[in-house]
């Protein structure tokens, strides 16, 4: 899970990324217990108060809690809201920059349905 | 309360090393001391730690003046380039001295570390490479557990694996127990999002001391084809910039983020040592023209 960071972007931006992706994907489980704000300054060489910005903000969002003497741990239903969260950005994301690279390429929205067909078959359409 | 200096000056013969300091170091802060060789460091640690005499000014460690004070001399510790060990003296044996003139020195703490760095306790001071010497002075400045720590080029000498455990180490003893640390380094893009706060020093004066943050908020480098950036950049705050054939980079400072970047121009945040190093040239270029103005 451990990703380099960029310049691009605000450091503590990127640790609250990396925290929700991990969440995402469940190696961040809800109700576990995350690591502590020194594991997480020392993995990526950055200010602790860098990083407890980063956590901060799924704090607010409510995507994590503080037990008190504890630590930082996930939600219940936090991955549920990171996903409605994800859908939103969806079609800003993927879907508009793919349809202007369709048109660069002369592609039809035919032509884009199937292709689109193909991927989900090649993934399983595990949602469907 | 924090450490408090205030228009420090030394001058070594007719060289001037510092000029009218003035910088205060917050509790719990980790401050990077950034500056080319022969800015004033060293020079601003020795006095601090009162290992030099300033020539006028004074330094205030949580209210009490230090000259002459070693208990509040105490509070301070700095790791340098010299040791202070008897010639003979084995690692193992120097820790346990350590522990006596610093009580709150984590022995356990120390002999972790050694195993760690991979330093033979039973090695004479002496005999350490250059490599493991600097390992040595920082095992002991990361455990002596002074409210104060100043770590002068605490990375000379060690490779790049070494350095990042140094790093590491560093950050985890600054989180469990908090403490002031400043570290003084030429190494900027290491310690760039290690520090909390910058203090930039040039010809033995500050120049820049501002949270990390702040001090490249606003700071962008905007590139592409020449003309477009220079049109672009026209009316703004251009720190430096650079050409190369048709495309040219320019380091702006107190740009707005939400200005829109023209199309075929790239916007990118700058880092501490692009930052860095535009401002250098920047101050050698004043310096440039101010001495042909008084020619």
């Amino acid at each position: 899970m451990i990703r380099y960071l960029n310049q691009e972007r605000p450091i503590f931006l990127q640790i609250a990324d990396m925290l929700k992706d991990a969440i995402l994907s469940g190696a961040y489980p809800e109700d576990s217990q995350i690591p502590s704000i020194t594991e997480f300054s020392v993995a990526y060489n950055i200010n602790p108060a860098t990083a407890l910005k980063g956590v901060n903000l799924l704090v607010e969002e409510g995507l994590l809690f503080k037990k008190r003497g504890l630590g930082m741990f996930v939600a219940s239903g936090a991955r549920k809201q990171l996903i409605g969260q994800r859908k939103e950005g969806f079609y800003r994301d993927y879907i508009q920059p793919m349809i202007w690279e369709a048109k660069h390429l002369e592609i039809t929205s035919g032509e884009l349905l199937e292709m689109t067909e193909r991927g989900m078959e090649e993934h399983g359409d595990r949602n469907q | 309360m924090g450490i408090e200096i205030s228009k420090i000056s030394k001058r070594f013969g007719s060289t001037c090393a510092l000029r009218e300091v003035d910088l205060e170091l917050k509790e719990q802060g980790l401050y990077g001391l950034l500056g080319n060789n022969g800015a004033g460091k060293t020079t601003l640690f020795n006095v601090i730690t009162n290992r030099l005499y300033p020539d006028s000014g004074s330094v205030r460690v949580d209210g009490a003046e230090t000259a002459d004070r070693d208990d509040v001399l105490g509070k301070i510790y700095m790791m340098g380039e010299e040791n202070y060990y008897p010639e003979d003296m084995k690692v193992r044996k120097a820790f346990e001295l350590t522990s006596l003139f610093y009580p709150a020195f984590d022995k356990a703490r120390a002999l972790e570390l050694s195993r760690q760095f991979g330093i033979d306790t039973k090695k004479k001071i002496t005999k350490l490479s250059t490599g493991y010497a600097s390992i040595f002075r920082m095992i002991l400045a990361l455990c002596v557990n002074t409210p104060y720590l100043l770590l002068d080029e605490p990375v000379l000498g060690l490779d790049a694996r070494h350095r990042d455990m140094f790093y590491k180490a560093l950050i985890e003893k600054f989180a469990e127990t908090p403490c002031t640390v400043v570290i003084s380094t030429h190494l900027i893009q290491e310690v760039a999002h290690i520090i909390g706060h910058a203090v930039v020093i040039r010809d033995g004066a500050i120049i820049k001391d501002a949270p990390t943050e702040t001090l490249l908020e606003g700071c962008w480098s905007i590139s592409g084809p020449r003309d477009k950036v220079a049109d672009f950049v026209r009316g703004k705050n251009a720190v430096e910039e650079s050409i190369i054939g048709g495309l040219s980079s320019v380091l702006l400072d107190g740009l707005a983020e939400d200005v829109p970047i023209p199309d075929g121009l790239e916007k990118q945040k700058a880092t501490l040592q692009d930052y860095f190093i535009a401002l250098m040239d920047k101050e050698e270029q004043r310096d440039e023209s101010s001495c042909s103005q008084s020619i």
